[in-house]
């Protein structure tokens, strides 16, 4: 059973995501294969019920996806019948970009920043839903739900739209595009609770298990594959471990869980003194790198 | 925590009125705080920052977790509005942390359009302050009924009822006017956590609630009672030919499958038969759900439409009275044409008279021609085709709207109905029985507007001219306007300024409306520099009848013919508001016809005007009594 405040929050992203459907030419929703993701298609498919939402999925593939992500997202996609476009950054790989040797930053800010403005350019989309909530971090905190970037894909947070009601503008001039966020109002907890709810699959990597990880600068992370050297005096071990966010896997560490269920899941986050995001090495540069990487154009 | 009573909980929304001094982010961060939702690595983080940017010491500064964005934390002010996220075991609560300055006004009606309460704060050593005044008149304004009146700083007062008694005294004093639901006052510390989650032995006369518990047993479901059913009609639902439902937010209300509707503009009647959603049918849906009509019969519906039940409907008029709250730093100007949204509906609007402003800080009034960024009017306000709307003290959901910018797109102001003005479903046009099309025939050729568009000296008015000559001469009925025989009679009480070229291009295009209505060919011959008033007159007549003609002569060409001597006075100072020299020419982006007459000859420029006529079809169309004289036809 939903509460009232699950309920409400439902409304509202849905009634975002009819916003979008009835005012922009070509909207495209990014999927990239996390919770708050899962949870956003899951909202989709429900605002247009009985139509099929009028949008594809974009994912943005740096190749550095766990590979149970990757599985996962093609059973969501073939058991929903999606279209799912899957862009990458080819000219990144090219110069040989990875997270490994050109480091978080630089990896980041070209396979996916750069590629995912490649890919709206390239299939000439205005408007762009991500799953970002405002409860993540401090700069999201003062995001618009429909946000304006201008063309180039920058955001200018001292610029921003007045958002008063529900009275959104979707009007935009020649060569801006919005990113509209429906769950911006949600918290990590109403995600996991809607999950539950609702029973939306998510990927396995969100449920403890024994999985094969290395101690590096205090974080725990996963070897999901060879490309992974390890350093001298690293040793891989088999521990029980969870991720709480998901994003590229030599940069998202894992946490030591026991938490196998959803309800295990839920249970461990209320007494968790730790922030989700705090497990993603590229947020933890300076304080204000997120705001940073917004203005330049990710997600 | 048990997470089942997690799951039964309701959720409010709230917004802090502050400014730093008050300690609004230190009694966020507390509330955060002491709620536990502050976690080890935002700690971790707040530690380096309190260092760097704080104000407390060694303390660490509360105030650094909310505010969000670098200029912030750097000037130690909040600038924008911060969602905050933070819960009780009864209840969730969002936050919209606002700014206090007044500079600011806009973003704080933006935190108070989508709460149920405020928390006011007031710093204990200062008592009521102008601030105090301007942020619970704003509350009021936006429709907040209940507020709490955190004093603040407490401990800076040795905890002193007398003096919290004596703010208390002040603060009804002189909000009683405001309206409010119910005022509730409580002395805090949110530095030392005083009365805001616990109660504090410091304060043991105080008998009333913490502020969270003011904030967890405060009822706003009743304030929503049995207000009438409102849907504004967001989408057209029709995934194939044996399904059309309309997707949309209850506003207010409810509705029954099998309750009689009422399109509110069209005055269509059907029954809801079905409402849809992805879980299952409904019986029934109620404000704040988002569903899918589905009605007994074809009705034509659109995105924008508002349902209401037959016997409840809302007003629909074309001309309504607001309080407008304005955003854009560009001033407000009356006359000028708006975008307007109000519900899921998009409509050219503007203001036809600004009654007065008031003054934020003492609720005075004070006449004015304009609005600038952050100013409050009480206004009246047209729109092109009529709107169903409610006053906004009865429905926010569909008495408030925003307006506009038609060049920039930036949302330029927020509006809150007071009342219609003129119940269109009362007034009837009087049904002429001449119409255009018994003109055309008449004329041989269609009305049309030919706007000549350009700086002074670009030779608009010689070119217009020569084309009425053409005209003219072929057997066409036209007149000219331009700023000699304008300027001096009908608008001869207008001036320079922004505001009084908005009202001259506003005039100017009714006047040419009414000659098209006659059948003419009305020439206009105006520098117009502003594409939102071109724009305006565009769409004051049917698509076709407006042909906009840019004449682009370069500012230094104009200059060098300055054929009045105006461009040499007004770089010497004596004309202000000079279009090209200190006041701006927003060039058409897309004009219907381009003269560049650095390329063309006058008489090249008027042969392409009447080729274009020519090439729409506006001329030709012959056929009339006039056999004796030399037609186009």
């Amino acid at each position: 059973m939903k509460s009232a405040h699950l309920k409400r929050l439902e409304a509202e992203s849905i009634g975002i995501m009819r916003e979008v459907a009835a005012e922009f030419a070509n909207p495209v929703m990014l999927y990239s294969i996390g919770k708050d993701s899962g949870v956003m298609l899951h909202l989709a498919l429900k605002a247009f019920y009985p139509s099929k939402p009028p949008f594809p999925l974009l994912h943005v593939d740096t190749g550095w996806k766990f590979r149970d992500m990757i599985r996962h997202r093609d059973m969501i996609v073939a058991r929903y019948g999606f279209k799912l476009l899957a862009y990458t950054n080819a000219e990144g790989v090219a110069r040989g970009i990875n997270p490994i040797r050109s480091g978080s930053q630089l990896h980041t800010q070209v396979m996916k920043t750069e590629a995912l403005k490649q890919a709206l350019d390239q299939y000439g989309f205005d408007a762009a839903f991500g799953g970002a909530r405002r409860d993540e971090e401090k700069s999201r905190a003062k995001e618009r739900i429909f946000s304006v970037r201008s063309a180039g894909h920058t955001w200018e947070p001292r610029n921003q739209r007045p958002e008063l009601w529900h009275l959104y503008n979707t009007r935009l001039t020649k060569g801006e595009t919005v990113r509209v966020f429906p769950l911006s109002n949600w918290t990590e907890l109403d995600v996991w609770q809607y999950t539950r709810a609702e029973d939306i699959p998510v990927v396995p990597l969100y449920f403890a298990a024994p999985r094969p990880v290395v101690m590096r600068d205090g974080q725990l992370i996963m070897r999901d594959d060879e490309r992974m050297p390890l350093l001298p005096g690293e040793k891989e071990q088999l521990r029980t471990v969870r991720f709480r966010s998901l994003g590229d896997y030599p940069l998202s560490a894992a946490v030591e869980s026991e938490a196998a269920t959803l309800d295990a899941i839920i249970d461990e986050m209320l007494v968790s003194r730790t922030s989700e995001r705090s497990g993603r090495l590229i947020d933890s540069d300076e304080a204000a790198s997120m705001e940073r990487k917004k203005r330049e154009g990710y997600f | 925590m048990d997470v089942l009573t997690h799951g039964e909980k309701s959720l409010l929304r709230f917004l802090t009125c502050g400014s730093v001094d008050d300690g609004k982010s230190t009694l966020i961060g507390r509330l955060l705080f002491d709620s536990k939702l502050i976690l080890e690595d935002q700690l971790a983080t707040l530690t380096r920052d309190s260092r760097k940017h704080g104000t407390t010491g060694e303390d660490i500064d509360l105030a650094l977790l909310v505010d969000g964005l670098e200029a912030e934390r750097e000037q130690g002010i909040t600038i924008d509005v911060a969602y905050r996220f933070f819960g009780s075991p009864r209840r969730s609560f969002i936050v919209a942390d606002t700014p206090g300055h007044e500079q600011y006004t806009r973003n704080m009606a933006t935190g108070a359009s989508n709460s149920d309460a405020a928390v006011i704060l007031i710093d204990a050593r200062k008592g009521v302050l102008t601030q105090t005044r301007r942020h619970s008149y704003i509350c009021s304004l936006l429709g907040i009924r209940h507020v709490a009146v955190a004093i603040n700083k407490i401990d800076l007062v040795d905890y002193a009822a007398a003096t919290f008694h004596h703010i208390v005294g002040d603060y009804f004093g002189f909000a009683k006017s405001l309206g409010f639901a119910s005022i509730t006052a409580i002395p805090v510390s949110a530095r030392f956590g005083d009365n805001v989650t616990v109660r504090s032995e410091r304060l043991s006369w105080f008998e009333g609630p913490t502020l969270l518990e003011f904030l967890e047993e405060l009822d706003v479901e009743s304030d929503i009672g049995d207000r009438p059913f409102r849907f504004p009609v967001q989408w057209v639902n029709r995934p194939n030919l044996d399904f059309r439902g309309f997707s949309g937010t209850v506003a207010s209300g409810s509705i029954r499958s099998g309750d009689p509707i009422v399109v509110a503009a069209s005055g269509r009647q059907s029954r809801i038969s079905r409402i849809v959603t992805a879980d299952a049918e409904l019986p029934e849906a109620r404000a704040g759900d988002a569903v899918t009509l589905v009605l007994a019969d074809e009705v034509d519906i659109a995105r924008g439409d508002v349902l209401a039940r037959p016997e409840d409907r809302p007003e629909v008029v074309d001309q309504f009275a607001a309080h407008l709250l304005w955003m854009a730093e560009e001033p407000m100007l009356p006359g000028r044409s708006y975008l307007m949204r109000i519900g899921t509906r998009f409509v050219p609007a503007r203001i036809t008279t600004l009654k007065h402003k008031v003054d934020v800080n003492t609720m005075e009034h004070l006449a004015a021609k304009t609005l600038a960024l952050n100013e409050i009017g009480v206004c009246n306000l047209a729109t092109s085709t009529p709107v169903a709307l409610d006053p906004y003290a009865e429905n926010r959901e569909t008495g408030a709207f925003i307006l506009i910018d038609r060049f920039t797109n930036a949302t330029a102001g927020a509006g809150m109905i007071s009342f219609g003005l003129r119940r269109a479903t009362n007034v009837h046009r009087q049904s002429l029985s001449i119409d255009k099309i018994a003109r055309l025939h008449r004329n041989g050729h269609k009305p049309v507007i030919l706007w000549f568009t350009g700086l002074s000296g670009s030779g608009k008015s010689t070119i217009a001219n020569l084309v009425e000559q053409e005209l003219h001469s072929g057997g066409a009925h036209t007149y000219l306007l331009d700023g000699d025989n304008v300027r001096h009679g009908l608008n001869r009480d207008l001036g320079f300024t922004d505001a009084d070229r908005v009202e001259n291009v506003r005039r100017v295009g009714e006047v040419a409306k009414l000659f098209t209505d006659a059948g003419m060919i009305v020439l206009c011959s105006f520098i117009s520099p502003f594409h939102a008033e071109r724009q305006m007159v565009r769409e004051l007549v049917p698509a076709g009848e407006f042909i906009e003609v840019f004449v682009d002569t370069p500012l230094e060409e104009c200059i060098r013919r300055d054929p009045k001597g105006l461009y040499a006075r007004a770089k010497a100072g004596q004309i202000k508001n000079f279009t090209g020299i200190d006041s701006p020419y927003e060039r058409p982006e897309q004009p219907d016809l381009r003269l560049d007459t650095t390329q063309l000859s006058l008489a090249q420029a008027a042969a392409s005007v009447i080729a274009l006529l020519q090439e729409r079809q506006i001329l030709g169309w012959g056929g009339g009594g006039r056999g004796d004289t030399q037609t186009w036809i």
